[in-house]
């Protein structure tokens, strides 16, 4: 089936499958960014935003996304610069595989409470896994980015 | 230390900006469309014999390119190890096997166009298994009538004490002193036994490789793995063609520790390029990655321990029996550790170390961040905790008494002495950090909750002694800056940073000055591979001894084009000039030109690096949990830490380490467990059912440093990226026995058990 939708602010049209979903549809477009890292929705990295709310695109099917606006971090590298040298200050990225996810989910939560606390950080994280920094340097690179006390 | 520019810095990794940016870099990323895709089918049962297997109806699927059973493959047998040669690991595998030893082993390779029509013909192969009775308690496991490997085509390449008609993969026994009298002579001897689980390293990247046909009709397989030369040598070996077919290219790595130095899967789509000519693709699932991939070995460590009525400890008898799965790859080398690493921590009179490693009918076990030395610790520092408890001697004081000391022969370590070990600053720095005489042994805080604490000490290797080999080739370009070539897998550590590091110093040039490029095999000088904490140390030694190469044929061509000799020169980054008259000089940026413009004497360099000895780093790490005695819940409040890795090279980098690894090490402590029903099916094949530690799980955690300064090292570096995984578990057993009087010797401890526990010390 052919679907109209916007993604990074470009109007796109494209063939999908009743079964495809959205992360293998995005990088099937050439959009990369989200990667697959568990099959039950589970690890966060395949964070992407509809309708600028943020989404897992393993868990939502790419049909669903026709006439809605899909942004991925492709799309919002400007925006991503301040957090994103946080965390490489801190060398937070590692291995990086993560990172785009987090991102992803870390600027939804700036734009939806630009003044979190600690407590509300970690929690509207928690689905964000990493394996590679134990969270501890992405704490740190948090709470400079939020402005508040690791 | 003396001064450097980079190192001791928190320099940002090379590939931060990209990496963060989210741009293709990654194997998945990077595989053409046109790649067949390729999948496996699986066996259900773990312990059976193909009677018979009929792929005609998945053949007649439209789009499928090929469909391989064991009657296509090479006969010759192999193993996915990523070791040195003679890798020690038994050739015990093929690709495809009549027989089958685990539930999930592959039974059949599929390749078509799209995952669609491959998922199909799946479903079409017609197999008839014989259905036999699994061994699955590798307790068991030794002179069992279930032999796992009974074939007459099995190879043993070393001495590792193989007895495989008896299930016994390796063994092997050594010891120094009379133990048995020394125990025999001791006022209390502790006599236990632990048992540590096989866990999932859970790299947020899956298992993935793509391969083809690359212009010379070589084999090119591009795959996200810790060990592309130990790789090449794998697939030539598995496909039975020459090393010089293969070529083997990694590209960045989203994480690996340890999974990915076997080479899990990179067979498969070899295989298929090499039969159909065509590009393959195979990325594992999650659930792949738990059910095929190369798990932590699950060990049972008997230790008996002597201490005399002071608490000084006399003598340890250790005892390891290790499950490597249906095969045995990192099975001989991996039990090692669990007495070389765990001994080794305290001066003692005698000990005796026995090894039994075996064979069973689970996934084969593989190489993960600790390898072996995370199981030996949680026993023999489980064991000392135990002991202090026995004797009422505060845990840290019984430490002080027994630790190693710099200048020690150590205790199990191939006749090494340890030149710098600063242990006994750890211990006291942890003690301080978590204010252990405050809470030790525990704080209540609540009707029904209680806060305590728990440490333990830990040690690990650099490198391998006498067989780890780093390479790096250094090469002088236009305007004065290098190509550092590596063979060593950065796989998200920050390798390529840290070594850049080292160059930039030893070169007196900026950081941005050195492009570093690794890894092709085609290309990098050889390199062992990312693994047995061997990179910084080893890889690291190269780059020093290279640094030291170029300025001389700096100087030397330099020199030459002055008029001078080579020691009437000095470089100093920038400028070559003479000794007596600085003001008769070149810049480095002409010194290129001139050689690049009818010169013939372009300047490349290639070290390598073998260490003769293997320092090891020490840490100590003390947990603050807090239990609820009225539901066992057990929740990390803080873990902290000090290491001793010898100089920090990146301060940023090995604080991530040390954080990343001590999660890690939370996890396995309380949270992850492989478990498996009775017909030996793996029952948490997800992260729904195999936690790993999320943001909420951990607590906080605090790492510092107490560096003690390795002669042998680059700029007095030991290593960094395993010991660190070492202590929370026998830190946090301690904690809550601490809280509750309970004991536990087997991982994970969760709070059901504490529940239980509690519940039965109430009843009793």
């Amino acid at each position: 089936m052919i679907i109209d939708l916007f993604i990074n602010g470009k109007k796109i049209q494209a063939e999908t499958a009743p079964d495809q979903m959205l992360i293998d549809f995005l990088r099937g477009l050439g959009y990369k960014s989200m990667k697959r890292g568990c099959d039950t929705g589970n690890c966060g990295l395949c964070t992407v935003w509809m309708d600028e709310k943020p989404v897992l695109s393993c868990s939502v099917p790419a049909a669903r996304a026709a006439g809605h606006k899909i942004t991925t971090l492709e799309g919002v590298q400007e925006e991503a610069a301040e957090f994103s040298d946080y965390l490489a200050n801190e060398g937070a990225d590692q291995c990086g595989y993560c990172s785009p996810g987090l991102i992803m989910n870390v600027l939804a939560l700036k734009r939806e409470i630009p003044n979190p606390t600690m407590a509300q950080i970690k929690e509207y994280l928690s689905g964000n896994l990493c394996r590679c920094t134990g969270y501890q340097g992405q704490y740190r690179a948090l709470a400079k980015y939020f402005g508040v006390e690791e | 230390m003396e001064n450097t520019r980079f190192v001791n810095k928190g320099i940002v990794k090379k590939d931060a900006k990209v990496l963060l940016s989210g741009r293709p870099v990654y194997t998945d990323d990077i595989a053409p469309s046109d790649c067949l895709v390729v999948k496996l089918l699986r066996s259900p049962h773990a312990h059976a014999w193909i009677e018979d297997i009929s792929t005609a109806a998945a053949l007649k699927v439209p789009g499928i390119e090929a469909v391989f059973t064991y009657k296509d493959v090479p006969e010759k047998r192999y193993t996915q190890a990523g070791q040195t040669f003679p890798e020690p690991s038994p050739d015990d595998r093929l690709i495809l096997d009549q027989h089958i030893r685990y539930n999930g082993d592959p039974v059949a390779i599929i390749a078509g166009k799209d995952e669609n029509c491959v998922s199909q013909a799946m479903k079409r192969i017609k197999v008839k298994y014989k259905v036999l009775e699994p061994l699955l308690d590798f307790t068991k496991a030794i002179d069992n009538p279930i032999i796992i490997h009974p074939e007459d085509n099995y190879v043993v390449k070393s001495d590792i004490g193989n007895d495989v008609k008896r299930n016994i993969c390796a063994s092997q026994c050594r010891g120094n002193g009379d133990i048995d009298k020394v125990l025999s002579e001791c006022d209390y001897t502790i006599d236990q036994t632990y048992h540590i689980k096989a866990v999932s390293q859970a790299m947020m990247e899956v298992f993935c490789a793509f391969t083809s046909i690359d212009i010379y009709g070589r084999i090119k397989v591009i795959s996200s793995t810790q060990i592309p030369f130990h790789a090449r040598r794998i697939i030539a070996r598995g496909l039975n063609i020459p090393k010089s077919k293969v070529r083997v290219v990694k590209p960045r790595i989203g994480g690996g520790f340890g999974a990915k130095q076997t080479a899990v899967m990179e067979i498969y789509p070899a295989f298929v390029t090499y039969k159909t000519g065509k590009p393959a693709k195979l990325v594992f699932t999650r659930e792949e990655c738990f059910i095929q991939g190369s798990p932590r070995h699950e060990m049972q460590v008997h230790v008996r321990l002597g201490a005399d009525k002071n608490g000084k400890i006399r003598g340890i008898d250790l005892s390891t029996l290790s499950n490597t799965g249906a095969f045995g790859e990192h099975g001989p080398t991996t039990v090692d550790l669990s007495g070389t690493k765990s001994l080794s921590l305290y001066r003692m009179e005698a000990f005796r170390f026995k090894t039994e490693v075996v064979y069973t009918n689970v996934l084969s076990a593989g190489a993960y961040r600790g390898y072996g030395a995370t199981q030996g610790i949680f026993a023999v520092e489980s064991a000392v905790n135990e002991l202090a408890h026995k004797l009422d001697i505060d845990p840290i004081k019984l430490r002080e008494m027994n630790m190693v000391r710099e200048g020690d022969l150590l205790t199990n370590y191939f006749g090494e002495v340890t030149n710098s070990c600063n242990l006994d600053k750890c211990v006291a720095k942890v003690k301080e950090m978590i204010g252990w005489d405050e809470k030790y042994p525990y704080v209540k805080t609540g009707p029904h909750t209680v806060r305590s604490v728990g440490m333990a000490m830990a040690m690990q290797g650099s490198g391998i002694g006498g067989v780890d080999v780093g390479s790096v080739q250094l090469k002088l370009n236009d305007d004065g800056f290098y190509t550092l070539m590596i063979g060593c897998s950065d796989m998200g550590t920050g390798c390529d940073t840290i070594l850049a590091q080292m160059t930039a110093d030893g070169l007196g040039c900026e950081f941005d000055d050195i492009i570093v490029r690794g890894v092709d095999t085609d290309q990098s000088p050889y390199d062992s591979g990312s693994y047995a904490s061997s990179t910084t140390y080893v890889t690291g030694m190269a780059v020093v001894k290279a640094c030291e190469s170029m300025r001389k044929r700096i100087c030397e061509e330099a020199a030459a084009i002055m008029g001078l000799k080579e020691n009437e020169v000095e470089f100093d980054g920038e400028t070559i000039s003479e000794n007596d008259n600085p003001e008769h000089n070149m810049t480095l940026s002409d010194l290129i030109t001139s050689l690049q413009a009818g010169n013939g004497h372009i300047i490349e360099v290639t070290e390598s690096h073998t260490s003769p000895v293997s320092p090891p780093p020490f840490m100590a790490g003390a947990a603050e949990i807090e239990v609820d005695l009225e539901t066992g819940k057990i929740t990390p409040i803080n873990y902290v830490a000090a290491v001793d890795c010898g100089t920090v090279i990146n301060t940023n980098l090995a604080r991530i380490q040390a954080e990343g690894g001590l999660v890690q090490g939370l996890g396995m402590t309380l949270y992850e467990d492989m478990q498996y029903t009775k017909a030996g099916k793996m029952k948490n094949r997800n992260f729904m059912s195999y936690k790993i530690p999320t943001r909420l799980d951990m607590g906080n955690i605090k790492v510092e440093f107490e560096s003690s300064y390795e002669e042998t090292g680059p700029f007095g570096a030991k290593s960094i990226g395993e010991i660190v995984i070492n202590t929370p578990a026998p830190a946090i057993a301690d904690a809550v026995y601490n809280a509750t009087g309970l004991r536990f010797r087997t991982l994970p401890i969760t709070a059901e058990q504490v529940l239980m526990g509690l519940l039965d010390k109430e009843e009793a």
